[in-house]
């Protein structure tokens, strides 16, 4: 286990073996970010990762030539050049599956995903086979490898990323329009051909730069988890793209910094671990679209709702024992509140006790149930809106009094404090000048006193 | 107002056709001199056009003349070709023969004078924008490359929101919007980039009735200062009170004119085939039933 120290060390780019490496997959890892995003807004990420696989027989066959031309077959530059070209070819091979047969895309995507990396292992293994070429630590490219740099290297990768980001940066208005609404972009005279192969020529840059350092398999991960973690933050697309390259960036410093102190993990195994770490972070957590606050917010508005029954149902009872008479806050048997509506026992219970919680319920000494002085005035007021919003449906909305109750129930839990004094000042006076009017409608389980 | 109008197409046609009478322009117009602002090309002249999609023929010999500031309906069964109509005058699809000249031009050289409302069901509409950026993206044309929407430009596209009824919500998320409010916003689109023909591609389908209004209101704006409108149009029973030119097309021109004379039961029954009888049924027995 390394020490804290070293942890530090690398994480702070001191120390000089791993500090290219670090830097220059976090500089990959913005550009991924942003190059990413839009080739998940333009949903061709299985494009992307047949592209990737594609790249392999390119290596393979850089390698092969290079040490024909009498070098150790192992220059960076030569082997991405290879790699470049044989992603081209897999592209064009799909497109040209695409548009001369019927075949679907995900076929022709498929297709050329497993064939160009199955060419790609074979021609791998051939090459290992040659005589005089050592072709060990070219399978790095298919798992992703930090080793150490060497500066023009470096200087490949980090250009090639700064690059590509700064394109992608100049093109975000044109990405927009084409990744929206494509037919519409091609109606107004952008060509949309030229920019969809400019998007597809920046994936490539950032895949085979990516080849080294996280590795061809896992190198669509790498696209596709910065931009959707961000998407959960936000709805819109200039801070999804600052937040996707960000997120991009720090699983490449952290990733590359992990796997520069723990060798044995393959990197790109664990750059794609952080970053689906902060995915699973933002799919939970994200306030925006994450699963927590989503849920959060749907218990508090049921919560909401079942105050409101258990208030209401609470008052029009109070209303029935009252007969004629001003309604008064007396104590009842918790049996006959229950059969007031269609709780389950559990349900019942639960709201009972959130009841007491919010102290609008209190019990007398001998069992019975009563509303509290503060859940009194609420109740009479929960039921008022109701009442003013069926009265409000049915004056103006033309809606049968049969059907009034439900829908009423359903709209009244959003009714502002607004809402409420625009219908009080829109209902008949006399009305309102009551407390609690009477219900518009016969109610439920109440013999028909008052008309 | 929905009953007023709904499925009565004798009453309609009739009092459609005395109204075209009246108002029905000679054409294709030989009087430049009534409209001297504008060259004596017509919006929309499309002459031998043929679209065929894996061999298979969509339209056939589409011959038409479509007068500057009418309101014209599109009208044919499902699969007639109407919106590869649309598609094939703004080069989105290959023509497999024949022109659509626009003003005299072809289309790569008259773009500024056409606006496309797209079917809303053709993009992703839970896609990180707001209506303001969809409604913007009216002015990327004029913008050019690279430059950023600027500050007039997004007073416009509020304009543009206004226009439609929806300026309150520029700042929506659009997969918040309802659908008649989205499709507010495609039209508000349309409006920013200020053409002189408008190309809607089903603008009515699944709207609300208020959105419905807000539409034709729009359209009628439109026609008032003299652009022209091409709407694909789905329901038969409100096409005479809302275009006043029309087309009737299934795969060939079946009538084209005004909406009064073209709007006739022989015509419908050549467009729709044996589908109208279904509908005639569907009409006839709904008549009944709310006398």
């Amino acid at each position: 286990m390394s020490s804290l120290e070293d942890i530090v060390e690398v994480l702070l780019l001191q120390n000089y073996n791993t500090r290219l490496v670090v830097i220059s997959t976090s500089l990959l890892g913005v550009a991924s970010g942003l190059v990413g995003a839009f080739l998940l807004l333009r949903k061709r990420s299985l494009m992307g990762d047949a592209l990737s696989h594609a790249t392999l027989p390119g290596v393979a066959i850089a390698f092969a030539v290079m040490v024909a031309w009498g070098g150790t077959g192992k220059a960076l530059p030569g082997l991405l050049l290879g790699a470049t070209l044989s992603g081209i070819a897999g592209i064009l091979t799909m497109l040209v599956i695409r548009n001369t047969t019927r075949l679907r895309d995900d076929v022709a995507m498929g297709f050329v995903l497993s064939v160009f990396f199955g060419v790609g292992i074979a021609s791998l293994q051939m090459v290992q086979n040659l005589p005089g070429a050592s072709a060990a630590g070219l399978e790095s490219f298919i798992y992703g490898k930090t080793a150490s740099m060497v500066k023009s290297d470096f200087l490949i990768i980090a250009s090639v990323a700064a690059i590509s980001s700064l394109v992608s940066i100049v093109l975000v208005k044109e990405f927009l329009l084409l990744c929206f609404d494509d037919a519409y972009a091609a109606a107004q005279g952008w060509p949309t051909l030229f920019l969809d192969i400019a998007l597809l020529g920046l994936v490539t840059a950032v895949t085979v730069i990516g080849l080294q350092s996280v590795g061809l398999i896992l190198v669509i991960a790498f696209l596709i988890t910065p931009p959707t973690a961000a998407r959960f933050w936000t709805h819109r697309l200039q801070p999804m793209l600052v937040l996707s390259a960000v997120i991009g960036g720090v699983s490449g410093w952290l990733g590359a910094s992990i796997s520069a102190l723990t060798p044995q993990l393959p990197a790109g195994a664990v750059i794609v671990l952080v970053a689906a770490s902060l995915f699973l972070i933002s799919m939970l957590f994200a306030p925006t679209r994450g699963l927590f606050p989503r849920f959060l917010r749907q218990g508090h508005l049921r919560r909401k709702v079942d105050r409101q029954h258990f208030l209401r149902a609470a008052y029009e009872l109070l209303e029935e024992q009252a007969g004629e008479k001003e309604v008064r806050n007396v104590s009842f048997p918790e049996a006959t509140l229950r059969d007031r509506r269609t709780w389950t026992p559990h349900r019942f219970k639960r709201i009972l006790k959130i009841a007491r919680q919010e102290d609008h319920l209190e019990e007398t000494p001998a069992g019975r149930l009563r509303l509290s002085e503060p859940g009194f005035g609420e109740a009479a007021r929960v039921t008022r809106n109701h009442r003013l919003w069926e009265t409000y449906l049915i004056e103006y909305a033309d809606i049968a009094p049969s059907h009034v109750d439900r829908d009423a129930d359903m709209v009244e839990h959003i009714l502002g404090a607004e809402l409420v004094r625009e219908l009080e000042r829109r209902l008949d006076e006399t009305k309102i000048s009551v407390p609690v009017p009477p219900s518009p409608h016969p109610i439920a389980g109440k013999p028909e006193a008052t008309p | 107002m929905a009953n007023s109008t709904g499925l009565t197409i004798p009453e309609t046609l009739e009092t459609m056709h005395n109204e075209s009478l009246q108002s029905q322009a000679t054409f294709p117009p030989k009087q430049t001199e009534d409209r001297p602002e504008h060259p004596p090309e017509i919006p929309l002249a499309i002459h031998d056009l043929t679209v065929a999609y894996h061999r298979k023929p969509v339209l056939w010999d589409i011959e038409l003349n479509i007068p500057e500031g009418k309101l014209v309906g599109i009208v044919g069964p499902n699969g007639a070709g109407k919106s590869t109509l649309l598609k094939a005058c703004l080069d989105l699809i290959p023509k497999t023969s024949g022109w659509a000249h626009i003003y005299g031009k072809p289309y790569r050289k008259a773009r500024h004078l056409v606006a496309y409302v797209p079917q809303r069901e053709s993009v992703d509409w839970d896609f990180p924008v707001s209506a303001l950026d969809v409604v913007a993206m009216g002015a990327y044309r004029r913008l050019g490359w690279f430059r950023r929407v600027s500050k007039e430009e997004k007073d416009r596209a509020l304009e543009s929101l206004e226009q439609v009824g929806i300026a309150h919500l520029a700042d929506r998320q659009i997969s918040q919007l309802s659908g008649g409010q989205q499709q507010r916003v495609f039209l508000a689109r349309a409006l920013m980039q200020d053409a002189e023909l408008y190309l809607m591609d089903e603008p009515f389908a699944a709207v609300d009735a208020a959105t419905e209004e807000a539409i034709v209101d729009l359209l009628r704006r439109l026609s008032e200062k003299g652009k022209t409108c091409l709407v694909v149009h789905h329901d038969l029973a409100t096409v005479t009170t809302y275009f006043d030119w029309l087309v009737l097309l299934n795969m060939r021109v079946v009538a084209d004119g005004p909406a009064g004379e073209i709007f006739t039961r022989e015509n419908l029954q050549k467009t729709y085939g044996g589908k109208l009888n279904l509908l005639e049924t569907a009409a006839e027995a709904l008549r009944h039933s709310i006398d």
